[in-house]
């Protein structure tokens, strides 16, 4: 893991296969292989899906992008799910129904919507019963699966179709669920909050310490949808990063309790830099509407304040 | 050599998951079928079963880890009651589209509101088209015999469909009965181990379950399942046949009491069938021709058969333990009364709704729907076709 290099996972055997469905330059998807690269050769995995857009697309009757076993069963149930598939190799392993020496881990993957949501109380129910599995939660804000409503980790103001920005209203009224803080309550062994950086060598390193640290872990990975946020679609790696310099999405770790700090940008930047080449916020930069702005960073702010205080304790 | 105890319901249900030792069981409290978890909890507690148990925090949750441990190549089961059943009804659709052999233990109980926790259908018969195989009990020993056929019938590559054993809340499942029950190693022969065709953790096989599929597909899969689940009927029979050798106890898709030469005959599910039956002893002791029809298997529906059963009679009491809210007939009646008439045969009936809630239905009750049936077939009375009995005044 000290020796990460780019270069050598990439050249990683794929696991998940071109030829599904999903949008071009969707984060979701860069995310899923990104997971996937940290998995050790050798190894067997199960992949849980809950409904969404990475499930529709990517396992389409009668193909399938996915190398390794691959469970999709609902919407609001990939956590419970995958806690019965891993209970089930626990009870086969006991038993000598499955040879000694082949070992499976445990990966699902859930959109915001099945996870901050609907999928919230089955996702809290696995985290609490100590699976040994990875739930990643690819977030992007929105159900972008059924055309861009608000979920509960729709950031402020965004301009959703449930959340419309009109002549009265400036898009989603609520901040964001702080969903990695609320599973790192649950004193789960690993939570991670990570994103695409140039190397990927952080969310690697997140992903290899979560499915390799025994027990219940979580990965919240901020992955842009091009069509939910409207931006330039071949800009997402510029958007990510204005994500983490803008302090809107903190990268960090919480290892056994411990709140570790994984990314400090060495200037912070206003929160305008991240919020102007995204079109669901659009309607922030009229005229007037400059105390909404004034309102984000606060409120990004007061985040990245509580953050701090708990890394340094 | 059979073992003559004393337990209820939940006990023979217990005693029998016990007795299979299966691999995964994720469930959730729930009266009346509470007691099934507990005493597995404690068999597992005490080293009597390998049995992983998953106490998950919903029944929505339990039926869908009951899928994912199935799905991943163990035998796997639930049990649950009323609203449970209710919170699991998309995850019940699941487990029968994608084919997983589970088994689920429903204590029958009525559904909310007013919330009530007594004994009636309304759970049962809500999930009926959910694509699950149906086996209602009589009796604390249906219940236990039940469960032991409920596996071979599941896993059968014929079927491959899961399978719900159904017995009355607290009426059967609470109450404690004498029972006769199997050694343990004729009913390890007769359930036998599971062996999958493809499953998640099969080393180097790896399958996908539970696709997205486009109008091109998804209407053949519909079909396929409910083809499956006609095909259970044979299955259903040769299973019940196999138990007969080992227990000499003999099922089959319903009971047929004193029904031979019978004028009136009352079609019923579950415990009250006992009742019915004392009512029909004492009705024969007057001279009357009265018998039973006991449904036990009600999905996949015998249609044929029971129409078969029927058609020599003069009338028929279709009785139903759940409302439809339909003003026109229970799931039973409905089902019986278009069987009849798909087939042309020419049986009078009238449809009833008891005991719902826990409402007590007695000896009395059996008397005065077979005097009505009489009435209306030779007095020529008019009988309302869909009615209740044991309302309050």
């Amino acid at each position: 893991m000290e020796n990460y290099s780019l270069k050598e996972v990439m050249n990683k055997p794929e696991r998940l296969a071109p030829g599904h469905r999903m949008c071009a330059g969707c984060g979701a998807t860069i995310g899923v292989r990104a997971v996937l690269r940290a998995l050790h050769e050798g190894d067997r995995a199960v992949i849980g899906n809950a409904t969404g857009c990475l499930e529709v697309s990517s396992y389409m009757y009668p193909y399938t992008a996915w190398e390794d076993s691959y469970i999709h069963n609902a919407f609001e149930n990939a956590g419970a799910t995958l806690s019965g598939v891993e209970t089930a190799y626990k009870v086969l392993k006991k038993r000598g129904r499955l040879p000694e020496d082949e070992t499976f881990k445990f990966i699902t993957f859930g959109g915001d919507g099945g996870t901050y949501d609907i999928g919230f109380q089955s996702l809290s129910g696995a985290m609490e019963r100590g699976h040994d599995m990875v739930y990643v939660c690819y977030d992007n804000g929105a159900y972008m699966n059924t055309g861009i409503q608000r979920s509960s980790a729709t950031p402020m103001y965004a301009d959703t179709t449930t959340t419309p920005a009109g002549k009265v209203s400036n898009g989603k009224p609520q901040y964001r669920k702080d969903l990695a803080a609320i599973i790192a309550d649950h004193n789960v062994p690993y939570v991670a909050q990570t994103t695409f950086t140039r190397d990927f060598k952080d969310l690697h390193q997140k992903a290899e310490k979560a499915i390799y640290t025994e027990g219940s872990a979580f990965l919240n990975i901020m992955t842009p949808c091009p069509r939910g946020w409207r931006y330039d679609t071949p800009d997402i790696m510029k958007i990510v990063q204005l994500a983490i310099d803008t302090c809107y999405w903190p990268m960090f770790e919480v290892d056994h309790g411990v709140w570790r700090l994984t990314y400090e940008p060495k200037k912070k930047l206003p929160i305008e830099e991240f919020l102007r080449p995204q079109g669901r916020f659009k309607h922030l930069f009229k005229p007037g509407n400059e105390h909404l702005i004034e309102a984000f960073q606060a409120e990004v702010d007061r985040r990245w304040e509580d953050l701090l205080y708990k890394c340094a304790r | 050599m059979a073992i003559k105890d004393r337990m209820s319901g939940n006990e023979a249900v217990a005693y029998a998951i016990k007795q299979i030792n299966p691999d995964v069981m994720p469930a959730f409290p729930i009266t009346p079928s509470t007691e099934i978890p507990q005493m597995v909890s404690n068999y597992i507690a005490n080293g009597e079963i390998e049995t992983e148990f998953i106490p998950v925090e919903s029944e929505h949750s339990a039926m869908s880890a009951t899928i994912g441990a199935e799905a991943a190549g163990a035998r796997s089961l639930t049990a649950t009651s009323s609203a449970g059943l209710a919170l699991m009804w998309e995850e019940l659709l699941l487990a029968a589209s994608n084919r997983m052999p589970c088994v689920l233990a429903l204590v029958n109980r009525t559904l909310s509101g007013p919330i009530n926790i007594n004994c009636d259908h309304s759970d049962g018969m809500g999930a009926r088209d959910t694509g699950w195989i149906q086996i209602y009990a009589e009796n604390n020993q249906e219940a236990y015999d039940n469960f032991l056929q409920a596996y071979p019938i599941a896993e059968d590559p014929r079927v491959h469909l899961p399978v719900m054993i159904c017995q009355d809340g607290f009426i059967t499942s609470h109450a404690v009965e004498n029972i006769e029950l199997m050694e343990d190693a004729p009913v390890k022969e007769f359930v036998g181990e599971y062996c999958p065709e493809e499953y998640l953790l099969n080393p180097g096989k790896p399958v996908a379950v539970g696709p997205y599929s486009v109008s091109n597909y998804a209407m053949e899969a519909r079909k396929n399942q409910a083809d499956a689940l006609l095909a259970a009927k044979k299955v259903i029979l040769e299973v019940a046949e196999k138990y007969e050798k080992i227990s000499g106890r003999k099922y089959g898709f319903f009971e047929e009491y004193r029904t031979e030469d019978a004028d009136y005959i009352m079609l019923i599910i579950g415990s009250a069938a006992g009742t019915a039956k004392q009512a029909v002893d004492d009705l024969r002791d007057q001279g009357k021709k009265v018998g039973v029809l006991k449904l036990r298997v009600f999905r996949p529906f015998p249609a044929d058969e029971i129409v078969e059963a029927l058609k020599n009679c003069k009338a028929v009491a279709i009785m139903d333990r759940t409302e439809s809210y339909n003003g026109n007939g229970g799931p039973l009646g409905s089902e019986v009364c278009a069987g009849l008439y798909r087939r042309k045969a020419d049986v009078a009936s009238v449809n009833y709704i008891y005991g719902l809630a826990g409402r007590d239905f007695t000896v009395n009750h059996v008397y005065d729907i077979f005097a009505e049936l009489e009435d209306m077939v030779e007095n020529g009375k008019e009988v309302e076709q869909f009615k209740y009995i044991g309302l309050r005044d």
